[in-house]
């Protein structure tokens, strides 16, 4: 239910941020994460998943395969 | 990011008591005439090309907002001082020619990320250095990402100075892909310089720079992002335009894919009011990972960088001195004194804002340069020449500021490079080269590498040169000068290529056009 930030690979360029309709984005020690449980993967707000669409770096912002996929209530 | 002046027809004027534009200073020979275009000058002030002071081709109102500018005046940057501070991670496009992992290549220091700093952080750094450097007058907000893509951490910066330090002048850099939506916010923190990069007008040369943008929540990709991105950047300038805001323009020249196209982008961004345009040369090493580097895409050399800076020389003024600083750049250009100013060390200091004190100093500095300029025309009235043809030359001069030829050969991180006719000098740009002179080994591998970097010249100008790097430079085919230490640098080369062209009239030399040379990769760094 949530997309998770590799941390080895975020730049912590906070693009991402103030993107997140959820605002479940956040920083620590200089890169940014996700709190899983207020990740909706931007279902109901936008069409595309808005951390996926800002970052940078491919394939940093990926489906947290240890969640089920969100379901919209 | 980011971040120039000149001007024609100086009378120098005896008077210090006031501050008066000091113009562009077209260098001429006495008794010639003039030249048009832009010609002249050594490294300052130019006419239509870099910008220069001016009355001429300068109103008195932008003349006052560029003055003390150093990235809008080739002049001013030899005296006034800029920093950079990177308040503003995020970007919103995404360029071929950068790598997000460290700062843009191109507009910033390659391969090495410059420290974050919140506002607070960068609103203390900022008084910290104005504290300690009196001459420093402009502050950007250049990156390392786009300036309005963090619009909230870039304008909280700007408010702040505007209270704390009302005597800076603050600009900023961006992609222009957001500028349209906070041109209103721009006017209202006095931001009267912005530095908007466009390498393209046409979407079809645009997808080969761009692959993607974020824009309105979504991201696009090829053609039509490119497309959106220029429509953006045009109607962005045309709005700063229309509220008086100066503009410089930034284009990134990418041999093979907009060359030829930066002529049109030139028409057009000067069409739109653009005061100053400044192309730099790729960078695409392949250790900074960008799309250009892992693919092999080449930067221009020297001569095609100068082919598509004459040609625009005509539309927008050309700067020509940009150093492609980082975007937390400290220091005059070409100079980077950030170390000084991290923040442990910031932390650590007693600052007060001293603002009559600056005032001071600036005045003081405003009156050398006023004097230097004086001297400088003193000097060139001296010179005569008058043969008139079309013989022209490239000279590499080594200098460590005050317009005259006062650098030891082996103590020079780089070279100034003046374009030489019978009647004037044009200062055509800046060629970093390896330190020659470190002492010890690595000489011998050096050499051969400063040869290239001025391989398009004729002579090099020096304070000194041994007798190692004299011999290896004449055997490259360029004569070291030493016989013009610590004159202007406009007088030794006009004087320079008057005996020059004796000797060849004399048959002691034959003249022969020069090869073309290699722009080194990387931005500027203090040695």
């Amino acid at each position: 239910m949530a997309y998770k930030i590799v941390g080895s690979q975020c730049t912590g360029c906070s693009a991402c941020e103030p993107e997140c309709p959820n605002v479940a984005i956040y920083e620590k020690n200089g890169v940014f994460m996700i709190k899983p449980e207020k990740c909706t993967e931007c279902l109901g707000h936008f069409d595309e998943a808005q951390c996926v669409a800002a970052c940078p770096v491919d394939n940093t912002c990926i489906i947290d395969t240890a969640y089920p996929r969100y379901q919209a209530a | 990011m980011e971040s120039a002046l000149e001007t024609a027809s100086q009378n120098a004027s005896p008077s210090l008591s006031r501050l008066k534009p000091l113009t562009g200073i077209k260098i001429e020979v006495a008794g010639q005439p003039e030249s048009s275009g832009c010609g002249t000058t050594g490294g300052e002030g130019k006419a239509s090309c870099g910008t220069s002071d001016g009355p001429d081709d300068m109103s008195p109102e932008v003349w006052e907002k560029v003055k003390n500018h150093p990235c809008y005046s080739e002049e001013a940057h030899h005296h006034y001082a800029r920093m950079h501070v990177a308040v503003a991670p995020a970007c919103n496009i995404q360029c071929n020619y950068c790598n997000r992992k460290y700062d843009c290549s191109n507009e910033s220091r390659p391969g090495v990320v410059s420290q974050k700093l919140t506002p607070d952080q960068a609103v203390k750094k900022v008084i910290a250095v104005a504290s300690e450097i009196p001459q420093m007058t402009v502050l950007g907000i250049a990156g390392p990402g786009d300036a309005l893509a963090s619009p909230q951490k870039t304008f909280e910066t700007f408010r702040q100075l505007q209270e704390q330090a009302p005597d800076i002048k603050l600009c900023l850099s961006t992609n222009g892909l957001m500028l349209p939506d906070f041109v209103d916010e721009i006017c209202k923190y006095n931001i009267d310089h912005v530095t908007i990069t466009i390498n393209m007008i046409d979407a079809e040369v645009g997808e080969k720079i761009y692959p993607w943008i974020f824009y309105n929540h979504k991201r696009y990709y090829g053609r039509e992002a490119a497309q959106i991105l220029t429509d953006r950047q045009m109607l962005g300038l045309e709005m700063l335009t229309a509220r008086g805001v100066l503009t410089k323009i930034n284009s990134v020249l990418i041999p093979g894919v907009n060359d030829k196209h930066l002529y049109e982008v030139n028409r057009a961004v000067k069409s739109r009011g653009a005061f100053l345009h400044n192309i730099m040369p790729l960078i695409s090493e392949a250790e900074h990972g960008t799309v250009y580097g892992l693919t092999g895409q080449r930067g221009p050399s020297a001569q095609e960088l100068k082919e598509v800076q004459d040609a625009c020389m005509g539309g927008a003024n050309l700067m020509r001195h940009c150093r492609q600083c980082r975007a937390d750049a400290v220091g005059l250009l070409g100079e980077d004194r950030s170390d000084e100013f991290t923040l442990d060390q910031i932390e650590q200091m007693d600052v007060v804002y001293d603002l009559e004190k600056r005032r001071a100093y600036q005045e003081n500095v405003e009156a050398e340069r006023q004097a230097q300029q004086n001297a400088k025309h003193a000097a060139l009235a001296t010179v005569t020449n008058s043969a008139e043809d079309n013989m022209k030359v490239l000279v590499a001069v080594a200098t460590t500021g005050g317009g005259k030829v006062n650098e030891h050969f082996g103590h020079a991180t780089e070279f100034q490079i003046h374009e030489i006719t019978t009647t004037s000098t044009t200062f055509v740009g800046h060629r970093r080269v390896d330190l020659y002179c470190q002492g010890g080994f690595g000489e011998d591998e050096q050499l051969p590498s400063i040869v290239n970097a001025i391989n398009d010249c004729h002579a090099v100008l020096v304070a000194k040169i041994g007798a190692c790097p004299r011999d290896e430079l004449l055997a490259a085919g360029i004569e070291p000068v030493d016989a013009y230490a610590h004159e202007f640098i406009e007088k030794a080369a006009l004087t320079w290529f008057a005996d020059y062209r004796a000797r060849v009239a004399k048959g002691e030399i034959v003249h022969q056009e020069r090869g073309d040379a290699a722009i080194r990769q990387g931005a500027f760094m203090a040695a």
